[in-house]
């Protein structure tokens, strides 16, 4: 009887640990960053050259951080939902444009709506270095006193905003 | 026609050749060598499975002049890895850290080493009870000096 008893068992284990392994998503890595405060940012606005955002004056307010270009096609998937969500109004949005030309960004904001309260340049990539960002779009949720509470990592979906994300905030904001 | 169409198509060998070549190294080479190996344990989060030392990707480049920077600002390789991990996480690192979460990984092999060497070595005892040894028989022994003579004369 053990004699198909342990090959068995030792079938199980491992089709429970690869049904496991292989239903997780590697590009999910989870961010180190959560529950740390924001990393500190002075950066020139891409609406108003010259005018700058610091992390401190956001403070008081839950605010998301969607860090976006015009050259990430992925962007384009999610770009509807964050374009419906500032309808709504319920949370600022600031977008950090990563790695993007001035032009090519106010062109491609043009076409596809501007869902951001105010959007702040990363031209070199530096201050996406300081988030951990490595795969554009990603969306922060920070909290009143400039606390990372959330990162998304990819393109926002109506599921993640409607479950994760808008529950959070809502939370948040209390 | 032939011979235009192969020069053609060595030139385009060539053009790809010179578009390939290494981008210039930095002026300092121990400097350089140091960064490189630093990234070689480094991992491209972009690609996952290379290293920022073997990606091109951008991402990697830009860590890469990140790492090559800190180390002129006289920083230590630990602390550079440090920066990282805080920023991207253990995963960053090819070589994770001994700790609660990662002692699976670290004892796992040696946990599967131990128990397959028991369970070979209680295999091995137990057949060696189930076949107790046989004498053999005279006519047996006949045929082996036989053979081991044979064998002893050839040479």
């Amino acid at each position: 009887m053990t004699r198909f008893l342990i090959p068995l068992l030792v079938f199980v284990l491992i089709a429970v640990f690869l049904w496991i392994g292989l239903s997780l998503n590697p590009r999910e890595v989870p961010s180190p960053l959560i529950d740390k405060p924001a990393p500190a940012f002075e950066l020139p606005q891409l609406r108003e050259p010259g005018g700058v955002i610091r992390t401190a004056d956001l403070n008081g307010q839950v605010w998301l951080l969607n860090v976006f270009a015009s050259w990430c096609t992925p962007c384009l998937e999610e770009h509807p939902h964050l374009v419906a969500l500032a309808e709504r109004g319920l949370v600022p949005i600031y977008g950090l444009n990563y790695k993007d030309g001035r032009e090519a960004a106010l062109k491609w904001l043009d076409r596809h709506g501007d869902p951001y309260t105010r959007i702040v340049v990363d031209r070199e990539g530096r201050t996406g270095i300081e988030y951990g960002v490595y795969g554009v779009p990603e969306t922060f949720v920070i909290d009143k006193s400039g606390v990372i509470r959330f990162k998304h990592i990819g393109p926002l979906t109506p599921e993640v905003l409607a479950e994760e994300i808008m529950p959070l905030v809502g939370r948040l904001q209390q | 026609m032939m011979r235009v169409f192969t020069g053609v198509l060595l030139a385009a060998a060539i053009s790809v050749c010179l578009a390939q070549e290494a981008p210039p190294a930095a002026e300092d080479p121990v400097l350089e060598k140091r960064v490189l190996t630093l990234s070689e344990e480094l991992r491209c989060l972009v690609c996952q499975n290379q290293s920022l030392a073997d990606s091109n990707a951008d991402l990697a480049v830009d860590l890469r002049n990140q790492v090559r920077e800190m180390m002129q600002q006289g920083k230590s390789d630990e602390q550079i890895r440090e920066f990282m991990v805080a920023r991207y996480g253990d995963f960053v690192l090819y070589n994770p850290p001994v700790k609660n979460a990662t002692l699976l990984l670290w004892l796992g092999p040696f946990v599967l080493l131990v128990a397959a060497g028991a369970a070979l070595f209680s295999y091995l005892r137990r057949r060696d009870r189930q076949l107790p040894a046989q004498a053999l028989t005279e006519e047996e022994r006949a045929r082996a000096r036989a053979l081991l003579g044979e064998s002893r004369e050839e040479r």
